[in-house]
């Protein structure tokens, strides 16, 4: 059997000791590849002023119920992972701390508009097909590689990078998504998080690519079907405006932007 | 089975909306004319009918309304359900119903200002 480590063993029980307070944890449980059964199980977790959704996730794992699945990896709002439903709204749960939450009980539930892998996990595969579909990279016919001198830059002004800058903080962590009320509507739907990808390259002066972008967005499940609920917006850890380029993507196609 | 692309429709949806927006204020100025009551009197609408730039006027905001309703309609029902046949049913439908209620007003129109009514 696996022993702990003496340090990580000793800083577990510190925090177990050390805690005053607690919280109720309500984990939506499921598994639809054995059944559709789904249910909520509580555990009551010791929290601290500084203890995240994922933490006490963790902890549940970690000492209650090793068979909680979560998806999680960089534990600092970086990687994307960790995305759920906490007290009823999409968040990422290494992003959100219990005691800002201001509440005794913290349900915490996957993702709404994705398929649910198992408990808190979903499945990206749809939001992934739409992102690659808007063709998130940079398009040109020539290279930064050059034959005679070797590399090369294409340079941009300060001011032409303000224009999609915000739009390159996108972490795919799939919330944006969740919140669309377009996306529990329609099933193919592009969705926020491709739409604000295909501004943010539309945007980008050293791209060429904006006509073929325009193309994959202007079909009957593109971006006309947003209703501006700015949901989106709302939930993006990284402060990204996913509404906002839906609007200004709109202004290509309406031909009052270049 | 879309002949225009989603944003040619969407322009047009705008500018029926625009459009008909501005004739109903026209077409509820009118009203204006007179004591309300008596515009909407019988004799007094049949009149209106009868003349050629107030059922120009109709008859363009009939075509407005509808292409704008029936696009909005297409859209929520799109919303709703998805699948090739399910939305080739509901283009198709919709513009059915479109040319469908254009031509019973059209017809209403005409056979009003003709004095066939």
């Amino acid at each position: 059997m696996a022993t702990l480590h003496p340090k990580l063993s000793e800083e577990r029980s510190q925090t177990v000791v050390s805690s005053t307070k607690s919280v109720k944890l309500k984990i939506k449980r499921s598994n639809p590849n054995v059944n559709s059964e789904e249910r909520f199980d509580d555990y009551v977790v010791p929290i601290e002023k500084w203890t995240t959704v994922l933490d006490a996730l963790l902890d549940v794992k970690s000492h209650l119920d090793h068979s909680v699945g979560i998806r999680y990896s960089c534990r600092q709002a970086s990687c994307g992972s960790c995305g759920m439903k906490i007290n009823g709204k999409p968040a990422l749960a290494c992003f959100t701390k219990i005691s800002e939450l201001d509440s005794d009980t913290v349900t915490v539930e996957p993702m709404d508009n994705f398929p649910v892998v198992r408990d808190l996990v979903v499945g990206f595969e749809r939001m992934i097909n739409n992102h690659k579909k808007v063709m998130p990279y940079v398009i040109r016919d020539d290279s930064e590689i050059d034959p005679e001198s070797g590399m090369r830059e294409f340079l941009q002004s300060p001011e032409n990078v303000e224009k999609y800058i915000q739009f390159s903080s996108c972490i795919k962590c799939g919330l944006c998504n969740s919140a669309c009320p377009t996306m529990a509507m329609d099933t193919s739907f592009v969705g926020p998080q491709a739409l604000a990808q295909a501004y943010r390259y539309i945007a980008d002066d050293r791209d060429k690519g904006k006509n073929k972008r325009l193309k994959v967005i202007d079909e009957s499940h593109g971006i006309w079907r947003c209703h501006f609920a700015g949901s989106c917006s709302q939930v993006c850890p990284k402060g990204v405006d996913p509404a906002m380029g839906i609007q200004l993507l709109r202004g290509y196609l309406l031909g009052i932007r270049d | 089975m879309m002949v225009l692309r989603e944003s040619i429709i969407m322009k047009i949806h705008y500018g029926t909306a625009i459009g008909a927006l501005s004739l109903t204020v026209v077409h509820i100025l009118m009203r204006l004319t007179q004591d309300f009551h008596e515009s909407l009197a019988y004799e007094n609408v049949i009149a209106n009918y009868e003349s050629v730039g107030y059922a120009l006027l109709l008859e363009l905001l009939l075509i407005l309304i509808s292409v704008h309703g029936f696009n909005g309609l297409r859209v929520i029902l799109l919303e709703m359900n998805q699948g090739p046949t399910y939305e080739k049913a509901v283009t198709i439908g919709c513009l059915a119903a479109m040319a469908g209620l254009i031509a019973y007003g059209s017809r209403t129109i005409i056979m009003t200002s003709m004095g066939m009514v």
